[in-house]
């Protein structure tokens, strides 16, 4: 009976596990393993680089710039985004009528696609000729038209990105922080009130924020991937047919082009590519013990 | 009429395979095509009717059945990627091939097959597709970019054509109204679209034909500085709806003067009828000489391909002996000239006006990216230059940079056999 049980498991399981294992597990091992060899055209070098190319790809201004610029970008929009969700929540939630309609406008950007998004912005909101929304808006206030995109100083393209993301993203978290607030037991409000707490920051405080601790490391955590694995507004709105400009270049298209792209480099690119995981594998590793995921309050 | 079941799987077998042949049918070919399959790809063009174009070409030929695949999206990293599998084409279009390509022995020699035609190519985009004295692919037609300017607009503002950088710097702030912006060199102030233009208009090169790097002389920075004036003198035309490629700003009255490709000529010309001029790039400073940039997809063959010869013959037939299909393909659909001289210069499209002041340019002035010119130093290269032209960093010290890691690159591929 037991064998015949296991001869099942591997039925269902084997090819899933055999797809697993030669499609992601083996050519990560072998891309790391070409991370130490010269594979220039070549998935079967035999030039022993030891570290080579990981001490190259770490002397790349244009690899370290991509990682400096998505740290940046991740240290600002997650709290940020975390922030207007939150907020928004709490306003949501506070609302006695028409609740439900003001749930969905604010959801409904996130039914939107990135590309669109990012074309709307780019194409009619913040082109940099004088009749872009946002310029026309300038001229009505007597100011000159400004190139949002295309200006490094002040670095107006920042705003475009933010702004855009925080459209498309903030309404999804806002739902998850409504499901965790609608999810905090009112007795705790009515114990504080008769305790005296005022309604407002000390209830916020003390009740509502320690309540959504559990809400807060998923939204947190959610926001950072996010925040790594960002491409699609980096692409739609500044890339050109020559590719990215230093600034906003993502780390993950720069190795995508340092491997795939003419040059094939790939024992550089794999390098940076191991060196792109141990640094997400770092900071998740360290974020989860910052929060204490995985710990109850009784763990202390 | 009753049918067994081993009728039925039959003719469910024959029309199986029927509907197959069918969705696999549009193979670029007609009739004829000995046994040899050939599978040739191109990147997708975006002029109505090249695709057909090349179907028709295929079907064509009659000693291979030859496959035409079209392929949209990322052509140049989806055929350096496919040229280390065995399930690549035959024969592709190639932006290059690169260096590292050549060196990698991923692509056929094809010296043999431009014997005794070989001056009838344009040299400014024979000698990339050549390295150590053998041509790796064949130039199908060259696409070439350009200053145009508005006529009108210049003479009400009273400006020359500019024949000098300092001259165009000039001209681009005398035509800047709160309207108009002078000159449009791309949404990213010029730092993608320009390249090595700028150094070769400085009197400079990217690679010296002895190998060196070429912009290593303070003209260069000399030069890029310059760029970075008009940038921070608000002549330019930032964040336009559609990019350099593309000549809406032109004819939109946005700019006066925009940088842009011998493709956009036809639509401008119907839109302005003579109210425009073209322009090389202008020199700079008493060494320097009018540039324009140059380069030619060409045709090659993979050296994982089964049928080399075969596929070394096809390429010879359609873009070294069919010289209508050759002249066809540059001017029936787009606006390119055709990589041969000779094609050229008999082309009526391209015998007066602003086509034939391009074709002159190319012929005179025409600047191409050297075969030693690696993606790696081209990165390095056009990130500073971007930091120069928007972010106002030190030509010196920037171009400094870029000199040290070029002279690396070509150590690198000098060492290789």
């Amino acid at each position: 009976m037991r064998r015949r049980r296991a001869l099942w498991f591997w039925v269902f399981v084997g090819p899933f596990a055999a797809g697993l294992a030669l499609f992601t597990y083996v050519p990560l091992l072998w891309s790391v393993g070409l991370s130490f060899f010269d594979a220039h055209n070549t998935v079967t070098p035999t030039h022993f680089a030891g570290l080579g190319n990981y001490r190259a790809m770490l002397e790349d201004d244009a690899f370290t710039g991509s990682l400096r610029t998505f740290a940046v970008f991740t240290a600002f929009i997650v709290p940020v985004t975390y922030l207007l969700s939150l907020s928004l929540a709490l306003m949501v939630n506070r609302v006695r009528r028409a609740r439900a309609f003001f749930r969905s406008v604010f959801f409904l950007p996130a039914a939107c696609s990135y590309v669109v998004a990012a074309l709307v912005w780019k194409m009619s909101i913040f082109n940099g000729v004088r009749f872009g929304l946002a310029n026309t808006v300038l001229g009505w206030f007597g100011g000159d038209p400004v190139a949002w995109l295309s200006t490094t100083d002040p670095p107006w393209y920042w705003l475009v990105i933010v702004t855009v993301r925080l459209w498309l993203q903030a309404g999804f978290y806002m739902v998850l922080f409504l499901a965790g607030l609608q999810r905090i037991d009112p007795v705790l409000y009515e114990a504080a009130a008769v305790d005296g707490a005022r309604p407002g920051w000390t209830v916020l405080r003390h009740i509502t924020l320690p309540q959504l601790r559990a809400t807060s490391v998923a939204v947190v955590l959610l926001l950072v991937i996010n925040a790594f694995q960002a491409f699609d507004e980096f692409y739609n709105l500044l890339s050109d047919a020559r590719g990215y400009p230093p600034y906003a270049r993502p780390p993950l298209v720069y190795l995508y082009y340092t491997a795939l792209g003419q040059g094939q480099n790939l024992g550089l690119g794999s390098a940076g590519a191991v060196i792109l995981a141990l640094i997400i594998a770092v900071v998740t590793v360290g974020q989860a013990r910052w929060l204490r995921l995985g710990r109850t309050d009784a763990d202390g | 009429m009753t049918m067994s079941r081993r009728a039925l799987l039959a003719a469910g077998a024959g029309v199986g395979a029927g509907l197959l042949t069918a969705c696999g049918s549009n193979t670029g070919r007609g009739g004829g095509g000995s046994g040899t399959a050939l599978s040739q790809w191109y990147h997708q063009y975006g002029e109505m009717g090249t695709q057909q174009a090349v179907q028709r070409y295929a079907a064509a030929y009659h000693k291979a059945r030859v496959t035409v695949q079209w392929r949209p999206g990322n052509y140049d990293q989806q055929t350096a990627a496919a040229l280390l599998t065995g399930s690549g084409p035959d024969v592709f279009e190639v932006n290059g091939p690169t260096l590292d390509q050549i060196q990698g022995g991923q692509v056929v020699d094809l010296t043999d097959l431009v014997a005794g035609v070989k001056d009838d190519f344009n040299p400014a985009v024979l000698t990339p597709k050549t390295y150590d004295g053998r041509v790796w692919g064949i130039p199908q037609t060259i696409d070439m970019q350009m200053l145009y300017y508005r006529k009108s607009l210049l003479k009400d503002a009273g400006v020359a054509p500019p024949t000098t950088l300092d001259a165009l710097v000039d001209a681009a702030r005398k035509l800047s109204t709160s309207k108009v912006k002078g000159l449009f060199l791309g949404n990213d102030g010029g730092a993608g679209v320009l390249g090595g233009t700028p150094l070769y208009a400085a009197g400079l090169q990217l690679v010296t034909l002895d190998g060196k790097v070429g912009f290593d002389d303070p003209a260069a920075a000399r030069t890029l500085g310059k760029l970075h004036q008009l940038y921070a003198g608000n002549s330019l035309l930032l964040g336009a709806p559609a990019d350099w490629s593309d000549p809406s700003a032109f004819l939109q009255g946005l700019t006066a003067m925009q940088w842009t490709g011998l493709w956009a000529l036809p639509q401008i010309e119907k839109e302005l009828g003579d109210d425009f001029g073209v322009l090389p790039f202008p020199k700079d400073g008493d060494q320097g000489r009018p540039s324009v940039p140059v380069g030619a997809y060409g045709a090659a063959v993979s050296a994982r391909s089964r049928h080399q010869d075969a596929a070394k013959a096809f390429v010879k037939w359609l873009w070294v002996e069919r010289t209508d299909y050759q002249e066809d393909f540059a001017l029936s659909y787009g606006f390119h000239i055709p990589a041969r001289l000779s094609l050229a210069r008999k082309a009526a499209k391209l015998k007066s006006g602003a086509a034939a002041d391009a074709v002159r340019f190319t012929t005179d002035h025409g600047c191409a990216q050297p075969l030693l010119w690696t993606p790696a130093a081209q990165v390095a290269y056009q990130d500073a230059l971007s930091r120069i032209i928007r972010s106002g960093a030190s030509p010196e010290s920037e171009l400094r940079a870029v000199v040290r890691k070029v002279a690396a690159e070509l150590e690198r591929v000098k060492k290789k056999p």
